[in-house]
């Protein structure tokens, strides 16, 4: 078996930082969150630097059932990127909430894992393991708060319906394995492509349970229940990470799964869009119109990150590179924008119950001008108001949903865009227009500083770098 | 030259807006230095377009044309012609005078308000200058957040529920006009160029578009320009924001963001789908005449002075529409020069009634009375704002509505007088409504007692008024200084609405 060592040194590096040397640190060092805070942090930036760095050596390993440099690459760098600000905003908040212990760090590096296995893999299994990997460490991170109640239900439900996502997707794989013979994405795409499949009905209802167990991960309708739930009851910090990397990574195995899935020449190929774009125009509905009745702040962010796999589904429904290019570049910003969103939201709230409802946030912009200011960016481009990051996302998916005939779906985006805004500007009122009623609470941002700071300058001027991260976009399809 | 003063006139405000982000908040006096400063600099800039501008050319002139994302090529293409020199030139005027009209009244947030300020005035000339879909669409969109915000934090008793229905109902226009813009793109496309938003070449692609395909793109984008004009019946949103404006808000409301509306619907709907806008004519005439009448009527019975003057605004853009869709040469011109009356004699107005309000903070016309008595100056200056508002000749509002109805008279496309003779009853009742509401507050007898001693103009609102005053006897007696500029480019777009309805042998 020849293995390409040097293609796979970001995933190798970080699987031995994390069960090697990490496990090891944790069984000698007890209770130096410092430490291993530090550590984690290092590995992280060494596995983005190294899957930078491996990019352009693109191929497959492990006999096929891992993907090297490209498109997988670039997602580990969002991960890895995603999983520090994530650190770093969750530091100071497990501190303040005096629950700050050294696993939650290898927990989250353990998802950052397994989402670099799900963007790298070419095989159901591989794609499996990932999956597992991620949600399992979300699981636990759920209930990271585990004397409030809040949290530990959110994280019992979310491991329940999780569990019954993957009863989903191993069903699916099976039978994708029986009509096709295989477990790898290239060797299934051949024999969809060229409609060989003995078994074509077995195909078809594989390809719909693959679909309902990404569905979940990404909490598209109708399996999106669990996601406000969760989204609210977890850690604000967990949510910020959870609802932003874990879909990244579910889109990036989505974009994977469904190249294989939906060939062009495939006859299943114009049913698969057509169900997926009915998802995705009620998922925007849904996710929208239900944020609007929602008081609790981090419930209706929770509705808005419904909203958005709706949107980003009109880059799986287009089917074609530049679809897929519009999801890589929407998430990406979307990432940043709704982690910078949800740490604005732990920065302000105590205990994961207090100071999270809309009326808390009268008058922000008296008490606390930078993070209202900073708020309001990230809403503006949640919205996908120009000249946001947000904006330049959503004009990509809309111009290859046109473009692959979907021209109802994208008037259907364009009008929950505008009930989205709404709300948004509705948490713009409370902090700009409105004089405050609760009292001053001292608020202190320390570390998730660094990660507001990052988030607020990326969703400001991405736009102007659309063209040089679509031209590197456009060299991996 | 040319480009240099362009450039100048659109980022000088943007750096402004930057540089006024380094002042402490509490140098209040500073900032609003800084940000006037700023303002008067770049009304001196744009006036070097001038000299530089050849008026004898309907081409784009100091074109500018940087690329930006290049698979879907758009890119940075800025430029101006006839028509959208006087806008350029109109938002530079307008801009330091509203900031001087925000000098007092403005005490809360002042940093804000004039960063604010300033990223407005920013986006506004950008959408004037834009020869790109997707940035013109940028810096439209872009409008939207100051303006919202100017609405919404220094605004009148009812100022959220006016920010939220004016950023909505501008969103749902502009969110059509987006996908319009990537169909656009993707026509484009098909024809064989590739996908683009370059305005230029669009323009040759549009015509060449089917009409059932056509017409749905002209009215994606004219939705969003009839929102913003507002064309009755979208018009609702635009009494709310102009009540709960600041003073400062509703000058560069009525001066400005209206005429981004009508502006559009020239610079696209007419240029880039002339067979759409000459069948669609009649229809949207139609509903700019009911405009005219139903703004003149709604405006009769109002109390409150600043409500009066917003319902003339929808009377008063309904000519302009009237104007750009009897697509003639002088119905064009009429509506360009209109604009900018529209601009100066409203913007005034609105100036004259935060005159009014800063003194007795009511706007209420029973509240006054005899008001000449005890301000002498502000009477005059208020007297030539309400007669250019009216239309009377030798002001400039006179100009632009003879030339609209003129143009909607003999307009081959309309094919009736019908239009034109019910507009210019639209006329009669501006005459009523205005002369009515000045005898209620400035004649008569001065009994209220807190109206007894009211200060007349400071220094500073005499000097924001009195260059409008000079800009509207100047239209009104030689309105060619300005109507050459535009002249070449609105008979370049004429002649090709008339070339698509009657071939190459009309005129």
């Amino acid at each position: 078996m020849h293995i390409d060592l040097f293609g796979s040194l970001p995933l190798i590096v970080i699987w031995l930082a994390l069960g090697a040397v990490g496990i090891a640190i944790q069984a000698f060092v007890r209770d130096n969150t410092r430490l291993v805070f530090g550590y984690y942090a290092g590995t992280l930036v060494l596995t983005a630097v190294l899957a930078l760095i491996t990019a352009s050596h693109k191929g497959q390993t492990f006999e096929g059932m891992i993907t090297v440099g490209g498109f997988a690459n670039y997602f580990d760098v969002l991960f890895c990127g995603a999983g520090l600000m994530a650190m770093f905003a969750a530091r100071p908040y497990l501190q303040r909430e005096g629950a700050e212990l050294d696993e939650y760090y290898t927990l989250l590096v353990s998802a950052v894992t397994g989402m670099m296995l799900m963007a790298h893999a070419n095989n159901l299994l591989v794609l499996f393991i990932g999956i597992e990997l991620m949600s399992i460490s979300f699981y636990v991170m759920a209930g990271f708060l585990r004397t409030n109640i809040r949290s530990v239900e959110a994280a019992l439900k979310y491991f329940l319906l999780g569990a019954f996502a993957t009863g989903f997707l191993v069903y699916g794989m099976s039978l994708v394995y029986g009509a096709t013979g295989s477990l790898q994405y290239d060797a299934i795409a051949k024999v969809i492509a060229a409609n060989a499949s003995p078994f074509p009905m077995l195909l078809a209802i594989g390809g719909v349970f693959l679909a309902v167990a990404m569905s979940f991960k990404i909490a598209a309708f109708p399996f999106h229940q669990w996601a406000p739930d969760v989204y609210e009851g977890s850690p604000t910090v967990v949510t910020a990470f959870m609802s932003t990397a874990g879909k990244a990574a579910a889109f990036s195995a989505f974009i994977a799964l469904f190249t294989a899935l939906m060939p062009s020449s495939s006859v299943m190929t114009p049913q698969f869009q057509q169900m997926l774009a009915v998802v995705s125009a009620i998922t925007m509905l849904i996710g929208n119109i239900t944020a609007i009745s929602q008081q609790n702040v981090k419930r209706m962010l929770a509705y808005s990150s419904v909203a958005h796999a709706g949107y980003l589904l009109m880059g799986i429904v287009a089917n074609s590179a530049d679809g897929h290019s519009a999801i890589v570049f929407y998430v990406t910003s979307y990432v940043f924008m709704q982690l910078g969103a949800f740490v604005v939201v732990g920065v302000l709230e105590r205990g994961n119950e207090h100071y999270l409802q809309l009326s808390d946030y009268a008058g922000l912009a008296k008490r606390e001008p930078v993070l209202a200011f900073v708020m309001s960016v990230f809403m503006f481009s949640l919205a996908g108001i120009p000249p946001f990051a947000g904006f330049f996302g959503k004009y990509l998916l809309f111009v290859s949903a046109i473009e692959s005939g979907h021209t109802w779906l994208t008037i259907v985006a364009v009008f929950s865009s505008v009930v989205s805004a709404y709300f948004y500007l509705g948490l713009i009122v409370k902090m700009y227009f409105t004089e405050s009623s609760t009292e001053h609470l001292p608020t202190s941002t320390g570390l998730a500083g660094v990660t507001l700071a990052v988030t607020t300058a990326a969703s400001i001027v991405m736009g102007l770098f659309t063209s040089q991260l679509l031209s590197v976009f456009g060299t991996w399809w | 030259m040319g480009v240099v003063a362009l450039l100048a006139a659109l980022f000088a405000p943007l750096v402004g807006a930057i540089a006024l982000l380094f002042i402490d908040r509490e140098q209040t006096k500073a900032i609003k230095v800084v940000a006037l400063v700023t303002t008067v600099g770049t009304f001196v800039a744009s006036l070097f377009l001038l000299p530089a501008f050849d008026a004898s050319t309907a081409s784009m002139q100091f074109v500018i044309d940087l690329p930006w994302i290049t698979s879907l090529d758009a890119g940075f293409r800025i430029g101006i012609d006839g028509t959208s020199i006087l806008l350029v030139l109109l938002t530079t005027l307008i801009m330091p005078i509203a900031l001087l009209t925000s000098w007092t009244p403005i005490t809360k947030s002042v940093k804000e308000y004039y960063v604010l300020m300033l990223v407005l005035q920013f986006g506004m000339t950008g959408v004037f200058m834009a020869l790109d879909t997707f940035l013109f669409y940028v810096f439209w969109e872009l409008i939207l957040i100051p303006m919202y915000f100017i609405i919404g934090i220094w605004g009148g008793k009812d100022r959220i529920y006016a920010a939220i229905k004016f950023f909505l109902y501008t969103l749902v226009g502009s969110l059509l006009m987006l996908v319009a813009i990537i169909w656009l793109g993707l026509a484009a496309k098909a024809a064989g160029i590739g996908f683009t938003a370059d305005l230029m070449k669009l323009r040759m692609i549009g015509p060449s578009i089917p009409m059932d395909v056509q017409m749905w793109l002209f009215f994606a984008f004219g939705l969003s320009f009839f929102i913003k004009v507002p064309l009755f019946p979208l018009h609702t949103w635009l009494p709310d924001a102009h009540v709960q404006a600041p003073t400062a808000g509703s000058v560069i409301l009525a001066g400005v963001l209206l005429k981004l509306g009508t502006y559009g619907l020239i610079r696209f709907n007419l240029e880039l789908f002339p067979q759409s806008s000459a069948e669609f004519a009649e229809p949207i005439c139609a509903f700019a005449v009911i405009g005219i009448i139903y703004g003149a009527l709604v405006a009769m019975v109002q109390t409150d002075i600043k409500k009066l003057v917003a319902y003339s605004s929808v009377s008063h853009l309904g000519f302009v529409v009237l104007g750009i869709f009897s697509l003639t040469v002088e119905g064009v011109q009429g509506a360009v020069i209109q604009m900018v009356n529209h601009g100066l004699s409203t913007g005034m107005l609105f100036l004259c009634v935060g005159v009014l309000y800063e003194r007795r903070h009511t706007r209420e016309i029973s509240q006054y009375g005899g008001i000449t008595s005890v301000m002498p100056k502000f009477a005059v200056l208020f007297a030539i704002a309400m007669f250019a508002s009216v239309g009377l000749p030798g002001l400039n509002g006179f100009v632009g509505e003879f030339l609209t109805l003129l143009g909607a008279f003999r307009s081959p496309f309309l094919g009736s007088w019908t239009y034109a003779v019910i507009s210019a009853s639209g006329v009669i009742f501006a005459a009523v409504y205005l002369l009515w509401m000045y005898q209620r507050v400035m004649f008569g007898t001065n009994d209220n007692p807190a109206n007894k001693h009211l200060r007349d103009l400071s220094r500073i609102e005499y000097w924001q008024l009195v260059p409008l005053a000079a800009l509207i006897i100047w239209i009104g007696v030689a309105p060619r200084t300005f109507m050459d500029l535009s002249e070449q480019s609105v008979r370049a777009v004429v002649s090709k609405v008339e070339h698509f309805k009657f071939g190459n042998h009309a005129h």
